[in-house]
């Protein structure tokens, strides 16, 4: 299975690691949904260290598209509730 | 935008692998969501041409253009940095003259200039302890963006075998399959890359606009200008002070010299100016005295 984190790349990971990714990523909604800026900032670093310590960086010409996209590391939950809400904050291709 | 309903009908058909086996729930987390928006962009992309054979050419001028703005991008926040470096050096400068004029001010009994001299100093540090956060910050950008131009460069070159293999072997038909994977591989980057490309030029324009008032500052001498053209008033009432005391100072050397002078020249020269002497050295008291008043 394969992660970006945006702004810094991907990292492929072993699928066996989804259910703890998954509860996290829940968490993580669930935190935006309610407005949890705080809560919203721990659990986002919390999964950004998860992938981190799990994943091995793919290499950069790899043309694989992810399964799972993160936001950026110093990403605002009103940043990520636009990258959700608004396809067109993602430049087009 | 017409981003909900469209995404929906377009993240059924590219769901997670582990989603279609029935191993988790479709769009329970941000990640997930994320990367079906991300997926449904190429998708539509792809949907658009006829012949999926020219979304390769298509795309390939995309991302070469793609790969251009990024290097400006890392050029332009290289160039906000570089004028941050040198805002910074002038506070800087500014900041130990102004050190060193509170030191000269004390040493000539002035501890109102000397007082004056250092809060000035210490609203500069301010300005100092803010330039050098800005540019830690636009330093991470500048990094992130070079890490990004040559990750995107080095999946445009993979990109492009790529293609040539599929525009060279397979028909339109067997084509569409076997480019579906390489296309939202590269357009999911193309997105990323744009978005940090996005972030960082507001970040560049936002600092740009506290670097020009910082600009307008430095000119104005209210932080006083570094070429030393434009003198500000603490330099000038110390330069009197000093400059007095220095000719006075000078003046009474020379005196003593050649009034007691150790060498037979000095005492040859003697006779006509030895007897100023009474007047003249009053004058280092009077001169400070003058100045307070």
């Amino acid at each position: 299975m394969i992660v970006r984190i945006m702004g810094e790349g991907q990292v492929a990971l072993a699928e066996s690691h989804l259910a703890e990714l998954n509860k996290l990523d829940e968490e993580l909604l669930a935190e935006m949904d309610n407005g949890d800026g705080p809560g919203f900032r721990a659990t986002l670093q919390a999964l950004l260290a998860k992938v981190h310590e799990l994943g091995e960086p793919l290499p950069d010409d790899s043309l694989e598209p992810s399964d799972l996209i993160l936001p950026s590391p110093d990403a605002t939950i009103d940043e990520v509730r636009e990258l959700l809400s608004d396809d067109g904050l993602i430049p087009g291709v | 935008m017409d981003a909900g309903p469209v995404l929906w009908v377009l993240s059924q058909t590219c769901e997670l692998e582990s989603v279609r086996r029935g191993r988790a729930k479709p769009m329970s987390g941000v990640m997930k969501r994320m990367g079906m928006i991300f997926r449904a962009k190429a998708n539509k992309a792809l949907d658009r041409a006829e012949d999926p054979r020219e979304t390769l050419d298509y795309s390939y001028q995309k991302q070469l253009e793609l790969l251009q703005k990024v290097r400006r991008g890392v050029a332009d926040v290289a160039t906000s940095r570089k004028r941050l470096e040198l805002q910074l050096n002038q506070l800087q400068s500014q900041s130990s003259k102004l050190e060193d004029q509170g030191r000269k001010a004390l040493a000539l009994g002035r501890e109102d200039l000397a007082r004056e001299a250092l809060s000035r100093r210490a609203a500069l540090q301010q300005q100092v302890t803010d330039l050098e956060t800005q540019h830690a910050t636009l330093q991470g950008e500048e990094e992130k963006l070079t890490l990004a131009a040559q990750r995107l460069q080095a999946k445009v070159d993979a990109f492009r075998t790529k293609k040539e293999t599929i525009k060279a072997t397979y028909t339109a038909a067997q084509a569409q399959t076997r480019i579906g994977e390489a296309f939202s591989g590269i357009s999911e980057e193309m997105g990323d890359v744009g978005l940090a490309i996005q972030r960082a030029e507001d970040k560049t324009a936002q600092l740009q606009a506290r670097a020009g008032a910082i600009d307008e500052l430095l000119a104005s001498g209210a932080l006083d200008d570094p070429s030393g053209t434009h003198k500000d008033d603490l330099q000038a009432e110390l330069d009197r002070l000093s400059g007095g005391t220095d000719v006075e100072l000078e003046l009474q050397r020379m005196k003593a010299e050649l009034a007691g002078g150790p060498s037979a020249g000095q005492q040859a020269i003697e006779g006509g100016t030895g007897q100023a002497d009474p007047r003249t050295q009053q004058q280092p008291q009077d001169t400070p005295r003058f100045d307070k008043q």
